[in-house]
This record gives structure tokens, C-alpha cells and sequence, in this order.
């Protein structure tokens, strides 16, 4: 009976996992390489940081994490008149947030803990063409997106296939194809996605590298204090019969 | 001769404080049954999850702002900014749900075993106490992170109240100070969260124990060790507290603390179960996340709300489900307090009962489609039907007697060859020979073995029911 | 039930063990506990170095700047108040300011970089008040003998116009000089040690 019951506790989170993650494609996120972070940091702030800021997170916090100088880090990846201990602030207020797109994009600071890293590389990269909406874009994961593609110079454009589905059925995006090359070869692009994927994924937790480090030292430590614990029950249970 | 100073200062201390004595009564000769299995172990781990609420909790106030503009950015500020802030805030959420873990753990542990029966009625009434207030507790805390999900989560459970009638709706007004969830409502959880309730808890968890050692604890067996006696007025069967189930529960500490600090430094999320991923949105009112679910915890009882399609109804079943745990000590019938002497009817339906209660928590954490309602439904019948159909089920089912003293139940340790052997039943070794020639040993599944074990344990199950 | 070939060595040594490695991770979970209670990197953003422009400072001026939430003094002595600072050395507690804090590049008779301009931290040695400037000579509640300098009003505490303090009041060492350097000579930054950067 109690084996049954672990079996469906087992079984329970995996359940739940496999429904979220259909129809998205994986990142490759590796928080100890310094240099696809980097990367992200540079592309974040040139292409993300004129909309949305990321309001909990401070250079200085990047320049002790990614091993740099503080000068270098305010002129390699902070914007111009940003100050070490800033947080990254966006450039572009409340109000013509409001006038351009009728609300304010959102902080990214945690975007990566409420969407996931797959979510974010796959939105990233699912834009296409589509007239019928405002900005002439839509994507494949977020349907009516209210942003615009900001990373199409480097893209390109791309356009829908459809599924053969039968007359007065919804349509079915089967798979995007690039229409017009954009600066960057798809290889390129998916590259500097996914280390803009990989910076945000830092950005929600700065922490977590750390956190994982030290995890083994606590678990090794916690481990010899088990071992003397049980020990000594041992010891002292041999008066009982 | 003369005493030394420390004597001097024991002395001292001791003519004003019965120190030793509290020692004595409650730790050195406080006789427990000496056949506590590992469930008995649960007891004190939720004494050590609440010192660790406490103090994290303490520490979080010390940064944590309770203002609807601030609080979300000073969680953020406590993960970021705050030196080993994100350790702090990671014990106290994982705690949370660790609590819940235990407290389950324990009161299934009171179920199977009877420890609610005569004479611990007022131990069960005083720990269901203690469960309202831990859900008192977290559910208010679940607010003051002040993410999508604290803030709709709140809305929807504040929102129940007013489905009394009558005077539902000034109820609920009251409880939230204004009209939504609000800074207000933020304030007044806050305030509940650190003193009011900790405060409550902290005196039920005292009675609890009080009530506890006046009776003495159950065990396995359900025999009441009190009733045989050695010549010098010690429990035959009992042995101190101390120094053989302090010794034995620090084992179980350091088990617990091993899987807690997993939790901390690996998965302090858990896959969005002890942390919601909605919640790291702030709250915005204007806008409820596409599909809201209470923290694992809750969704039992959730889910018993949603199966019943009548608002009020449905409050009443969902404080149904906790108030008939209140009554336990009175539906059970049985002469028997151990389930290793209870019939085949009892065993059944807590079994039952187990299933549905973890089938609810799962369906509470999904979305309300036709077929999970219609599931919901049946297992939310199952769970009522445990405690209410139990006078009639343990008073006719047969018993099995019930020994004069303790019997021995193998240790863990003591399982291992019979585990061992259980394994090479179910294994064929084979000399496989590898490509640079030498042999090595393969382990291949026996199907003949894995049938012979899985036939042996179904029968043993089926005997044991009946 | 209690053996009697109980090894009651085994024991001593398993539970002192025990103990230690125990008394050891309390160690270790109590330094995270305790360090939460440190400023945060939000108070050391506050506590940045602070850059203060005094092209348009007139003599005899004082300027409040904040740094690190501390009021900092900056005061641009006339000739006459830097000769009274020999005047009064009689009368002081530590003129030669050895038991003061002040950075090596201030540790002179004016306490100061440049003469004129005199920087202090605006809190009393004594409880943490911040003493008031009087620049003014003999007014009449602190006696003909006054020169000009900064008076406590919290318990009495008086300085001369290089923050060094008088003999007889409760203040035992002279107004803290916090770490500054020039950039260029009307731009000061204030909590940048003069040598640091130079080294």
C-alpha cells in the first residue's frame, strides 16, 4: 500500500511537467559560462533596456558575479551616465510607456522565475509576420504579443506555415520559415538568443550559481553529522532489548 | 566538604527554579513505549520546522516591508540585495511546505495508530488546533510576498466567507478592510502573521505537549504501557526520553535537515510547487492569472470546495473536511487503538481515505475541467465517507487481540538482509565476457523472481486486509 | 535492562563529537543569520563616494553634503580662522590629533588637505549629535575666550574650527575627517581615500 501511494507522489510532478512544456524549444542554459552572460548583458541592454528595465538587479551585482572591474563593466555593458551601484533602470518613463503601448512593459527581473527559460527562447524567437495586427507581428507563443519584434534586424522576418486543415477550422502553425535574412545566420541568432535567455535566467536569481556551490558543502557536512547521530543512537540502543 | 561555586550557584537557582526537576519529569524520567518506529519521528521535526519559522521569520521582518506598494520589491530587495537573504527567505518558504510535510506525516501517524483514542482525546483536539492555526498561518503569508498569486489566491479564500448568509458580505468587507485585497488587508495579515497567531500557536503547541506527557505517548502497538509496571514504579515496556529517543530523533533531524537543505540550495521552487511561478509577477488587480491554485497544501480541501456546485454548500463542505477531523476521537468505535489489530474494514478505508486525500490535492492543483469535477466529486464522497460511515465500520468489524506487552518490530536496519534478499531474488547474474576479454558481472531483471516477489507481497497485502 | 558492559567511552567520545560537529553548523547557520543584520548592498549604494563641487563656495561658508547618510561638513576657513587654530592649541585635549581618526593625508595642524577648505564628519565624538557652527568670536553664551568652532548641544562638547576638541567637555577625541580627494580643485569626492587612487 505505502509503495503505491510513494508511486503516485512520484508520479504526481511529472505529470504537471509534461503538460507545461509542450510546443516549446529548450534552452541551453549554463549559468557558469561567463562569457554567453556576458554577451546577454550587452544584448539586453542594447536591445530590451530602452523598454523594459530590470529594476532589482545592480551593476555592481554584475560586475562581482560575471568577475569584472567595475570601470569595465559601465563601459562594456551599462548604458551611458549609469553609475555602478544603479539598478538597471529603463530610459523610457511611465507615461510615454503608456502613450506609446497603452501600458508599461514589464520589469524582467524575474521573468525567467514566472515564464521559464524555455518560454523566453522560444517567445524570443517565435515572432512572424502578421498585417492584421497593430505592430504587423505576432508569435507563436504569445498570441497578439503587444511588442514588437526588436531583434528582426538580426533575424529577419519570418512567415507561417500552416497546417492542411480541413475549411472553417482554426489554423495551425505548423513551423516559421525566414523570408527575408536578416543580419545574423540562424545559427548566430539562436546563439545570441539563448545567451540573452541565459543572462535573464541569472537576472531572476543571481544567486543560484552560488546557492548550487554551496550546496554540496552543506549536504556533505550534513551528511557527517548523520552519520555521528546514528552512531551514537546505535551506541545507546544496545541497553535496549 | 564544602560545595563549589558552581554547586553553590545550582544550588542557588534550584531553591527558586525547579530545574531539575522539568528535566527530570519531562526529559530523564519521562518513560516513552520503547517501540516508536520512524513515524514517531514527525513529532519533533514540526518542533524544529516551527523554531525554524520562527527564527527566519523574525530575520525576514527585519527587511520586509508590509505596504501594498513596497512589499513584492522588498522580497526582491531581501533576495538580492540582503546579505544571505535569499537563505533566509528560501528556509522560511520551504519551511512552509516542510511544515505542512510533517504535520501530515504526524497526523497520519495519530490515524494509523489510534493516538487520538481514549485517553488522548484532548492531544488530537489540541494538534487539530494547532493544524488551523499552521493554516491560519500560512495562508496569511502566503499574502505578503504580494505576487499574482498571493494576492488572488487571498481574494478567492477571503471571498468564501461571504457566501454565509446573512452576514457574508460585511463578514468578508471586515476581514479585508476595504472592498479588494488591499494595502489594508496587507497590513492587518502582517500583523496576524508575526505576533497574533505565532503567539496563539506557540501556547497550542505547549498544551499539546503538556497534554501529551500527562498521558504518556502512544506507540505502534496502541498498548497503554502504564498498565504494567517493574517494582520500582517504571513502565515495563517504557524507557527514558532521554538519552535513547534524544539521541533517536536527532537521527531524525539530521535525515530531515538533509532533505530540507535539498530543497534549499537545489529546488526551492520544487517545480512551482512550494513557490508559484505566477508569483514572482506582482500583484495586479486588474488582472487574475490564467489559472490560479492554492499552495500544495491547500488543494485538498480546494478541491472539496469546487466539487460541490453550490457556493455556500461548497464553504460548508471545504470546513466540513477539517471539522469532522475534530471529531475523530468520537466516530472511531473500535476497542482496538493500533491498525496492526484493527480489522480488514478499517485498513481498507484509511487506505481509501489515503488515496482520496492525495487524488483531491492532486485535482486541487489542476484545472476545473468537467471530468476532474466528476473526480472530485467521487473522492470528496470517499473522504467524508471514512469519518462518517467509521461508528459503523469499526464497531462491527473484528479485531485481532491485542498483546499484553510490546512486540518487536523490526529496525530498518535490521530489514537490510531481508532486503537484500528480496533484491537477489528478483536479479540473475550473469558472466558476460567484454571485448578486451575479461569477464564482468552482469545484473539482468529476473521476471520469474520479480512475479514470485510482487505474487508474495500481493497475498501478504490481502491477508492483512481481511 | 540496562547493560552492564555499557562502553562508556565510545559514548563520551561519540557524544562530544556529536557536539562539536553540531556546535560547528550552528556556527555556520548563525554567520548568514547574523551578516542579514549587515547593510545590505542598497546601503552601501547610499554609501557611495559622494562628489561635491565647491567652485561656488564663499569663504567662510559651510556646505552639509550626505554620505552614508552622515552629515559631512565641508568649510572654507577665512585666513583669520585658520590663525586662530595656533591660537588655541593650549587649551585642547589632542591637538596633534594622535588619537583621532582622520586619513594619513589630513593628519596635520589645519587637519586638512588644502588649508582653507576643512572637511568633517558633523557628528559629536561623544553621543553621535551633530555640534552647531559658531563661527562667530566672544558671543555671549560661549564666553569671551570662544574663537569660532563647532559647539555640541547635546551635552556641551566644543570644537575649534579644525573639529579638534577642547579640554574639560565629555567628547574624547576630535570630529572624524572621513577619507576625500581632489579631482580637480573645485571637485572633492568624499568617501575616496587621497592615497588610494594614487597608489
Amino acid at each position: 500500500m505505502k509503495k503505491f501511494m510513494a508511486l503516485i507522489l512520484l508520479l504526481l510532478p511529472l505529470s504537471v511537467f509534461a503538460s507545461a512544456s509542450v510546443g516549446l524549444q529548450e534552452a541551453d542554459i549554463d549559468l557558469s559560462d561567463k562569457a554567453s552572460l556576458q554577451r546577454g548583458a550587452k544584448t539586453f541592454v542594447t536591445y530590451c533596456l530602452g523598454c523594459h528595465s530590470a529594476k532589482h538587479m545592480r551593476y555592481k551585482r554584475i560586475a562581482i558575479d560575471f568577475g569584472m572591474e567595475d570601470a569595465d563593466v559601465l563601459k562594456e555593458i551599462a548604458p551611458v551616465g549609469a553609475a555602478i551601484y544603479d539598478q538597471m533602470h529603463s530610459a523610457m518613463n511611465g507615461h510615454d510607456a503608456n502613450k506609446w503601448f497603452g501600458t508599461q512593459p514589464p520589469d524582467l527581473s524575474l521573468i525567467a522565475r514566472s515564464r521559464g527559460a524555455d518560454w523566453l527562447y522560444s517567445y524570443l524567437k517565435g515572432f512572424y509576420v502578421d498585417k492584421s495586427k497593430p505592430l504587423g507581428v505576432n508569435n507563436t507563443v504569445f498570441e497578439d504579443v503587444g511588442m514588437p519584434n526588436m531583434l528582426w534586424q538580426l533575424q529577419g522576418l519570418q512567415t507561417p506555415v500552416y497546417k492542411n486543415t480541413a475549411e472553417g477550422e482554426t489554423k495551425v502553425i505548423e513551423k516559421l520559415v525566414l523570408e527575408e535574412e536578416g543580419t545574423m545566420s540562424p545559427e548566430e541568432f539562436d546563439k545570441t538568443v539563448n545567451d540573452l535567455v541565459n543572462f535573464l535566467v541569472y537576472v531572476g536569481e543571481p544567486v543560484q550559481l552560488e546557492r548550487e556551490q554551496m550546496g554540496k558543502y552543506v549536504l556533505f557536512f550534513l551528511l557527517m553529522f548523520l552519520v555521528l547521530a546514528y552512531l551514537l543512537k546505535k551506541e545507546y540502543w544496545k541497553d535496549i532489548h | 566538604m564544602k560545595p563549589t561555586r558552581v554547586e553553590a550557584c545550582c544550588h542557588w537557582v534550584e531553591k527558586r527554579f525547579p530545574i531539575s526537576k522539568l528535566w527530570n519529569d519531562h526529559m530523564a524520567q519521562y518513560y516513552a513505549p520503547k517501540n516508536f518506529n520512524f513515524w514517531y519521528f514527525f513529532g519533533s521535526l514540526a518542533l524544529l520546522v516551527l523554531v525554524n519559522q520562527f527564527i527566519t521569520g523574525i530575520l525576514l521582518t527585519m527587511n520586509y516591508k508590509p505596504d501594498a506598494k513596497l512589499a513584492f520589491d522588498s522580497v526582491e530587495y531581501i533576495m538580492r540585495d540582503v546579505d544571505w537573504g535569499w537563505l533566509v527567505r528560501y528556509m522560511h518558504s520551504t519551511g512552509a511546505s516542510a511544515f505542512f510535510i510533517v504535520v501530515y506525516l504526524h497526523m497520519f501517524r495519530g490515524l494509523m495508530y489510534g493516538s487520538f483514542k481514549q485517553p488522548r482525546e484532548l492531544i488530537w483536539t489540541f494538534g487539530m488546533l494547532i493544524f488551523l492555526c499552521l493554516m491560519a498561518e500560512a495562508f496569511m503569508g502566503y499574502l505578503l510576498p504580494w505576487g499574482q498569486m498571493s494576492y488572488w489566491g487571498a481574494q478567492v479564500i477571503i471571498s468564501l466567507f461571504s457566501a454565509i448568509p446573512v452576514i457574508g458580505d460585511d463578514l468578508s468587507l471586515w476581514i479585508r478592510g476595504d472592498y479588494v485585497i488591499s494595502d489594508a488587508t496587507l497590513n492587518r495579515f502582517f500583523a496576524f502573521h508575526v505576533i497574533a497567531v505565532p503567539l496563539v500557536l506557540l501556547m497550542l503547541v505547549f498544551l499539546h505537549i503538556v497534554a501529551l506527557h500527562e498521558v504518556g505517548s502512544n506507540n505502534p502497538d496502541g498498548i497503554e504501557i502504564k498498565e504494567s509496571k517493574d517494582p520500582w514504579g517504571h513502565p515495563v515496556d517504557g524507557i527514558p526520553f532521554h538519552p535513547y529517543y534524544t539521541v533517536k530523533d536527532i537521527v531524525g533531524v539530521g535525515v530531515f535537515m538533509f532533505f530540507f537543505a535539498t530543497v534549499i540550495f537545489y529546488m526551492p521552487e520544487m517545480g512551482g510547487y512550494f513557490l508559484e511561478h505566477a508569483n514572482f509577477i506582482p500583484a495586479d488587480p486588474l488582472k487574475t492569472p490564467e489559472h490560479i491554485a492554492p499552495v500544495w497544501y491547500f488543494t485538498p480541501f480546494y478541491a472539496i470546495l469546487r466539487a460541490v456546485p453550490d457556493k455556500f454548500a461548497g464553504v460548508i463542505a471545504m470546513g466540513g473536511a477539517i471539522v469532522v477531523l475534530f471529531l475523530l476521537p468520537w466516530l472511531d468505535r473500535s476497542p482496538v487503538k493500533s491498525i496492526r489489530y484493527r480489522g480488514g474494514m478499517f485498513k481498507k478505508a484509511l487506505a481509501l481515505f489515503v488515496i482520496s486525500f492525495l487524488v483531491l490535492g492532486y485535482l486541487g492543483t489542476q484545472p476545473a475541467t468537467p471530468g476532474a469535477v466528476t473526480a472530485a466529486r467521487i473522492f470528496t464522497a470517499i473522504y467524508f465517507g471514512f469519518f462518517l460511515l467509521m461508528p459503523i465500520y469499526t464497531r462491527w468489524e473484528k479485531t485481532k487481540p491485542v498483546p499484553k506487552s510490546l512486540t518487536h518490530t523490526p529496525s530498518l536496519e535490521e530489514c537490510i538482509p531481508c532486503i537484500k534478499a528480496t533484491f537477489e531474488e528478483m536479479i540473475v547474474k550473469q558472466e558476460v565476457e567484454t571485448a578486451d576479454g575479461r569477464t564482468s558481472t552482469q545484473l539482468r531483471p529476473n521476471p520469474a523472481g520479480i512475479m514470485a516477489v510482487l505474487v508474495r507481497f500481493a497475498k501478504n497485502l490481502k491477508a492483512s486486509l481481511e | 535492562m540496562i547493560h552492564e558492559d555499557v562502553n562508556a567511552s565510545k559514548r563520551q567520545f561519540l557524544t562530544t563529537a556529536l557536539s562539536v560537529v553540531g556546535a560547528v553548523g550552528t556556527g555556520y547557520l548563525a554567520v548568514p543569520f547574523l551578516s542579514q543584520m549587515q547593510p545590505s548592498a542598497k546601503a552601501m549604494a547610499a554609501g557611495a563616494p559622494v562628489e561635491v563641487d565647491i567652485s561656488k563656495m564663499e569663504e567662510g561658508q559651510l556646505l552639509r553634503v550626505a554620505w552614508r547618510g552622515k552629515p559631512v561638513w565641508i568649510l572654507n576657513r577665512t585666513p583669520e580662522a585658520l590663525k586662530t587654530l595656533s591660537e588655541v592649541e593650549g587649551e585642547l585635549a589632542d591637538p596633534s590629533s594622535n588619537e583621532s581618526i582622520q586619513p594619513a593625508s589630513s593628519k596635520n595642524a589645519v587637519r586638512s588637505i588644502k588649508p582653507e577648505i576643512f572637511i568633517a564628519v558633523g557628528l559629536c565624538t561623544h553621543l553621535g549629535c551633530s555640534p552647531t557652527f559658531r563661527p562667530e568670536i566672544a558671543p555671549h553664551d560661549l564666553g569671551a575666550d570662544w574663537k569660532g568652532g563647532f559647539f555640541c548641544p547635546c551635552h556641551g562638547s566644543k570644537f575649534d574650527l579644525a573639529g579638534r576638541v577642547y579640554r574639560g567637555v565629555p567628547a574624547p577625541t576630535n570630529l572624524d575627517v572621513p577619507p576625500y580627494r581632489y579631482v580637480t580643485d573645485t571637485h572633492i569626492i568624499i568617501g575616496e581615500d587621497a592615497e588610494e587612487k594614487t597608489a
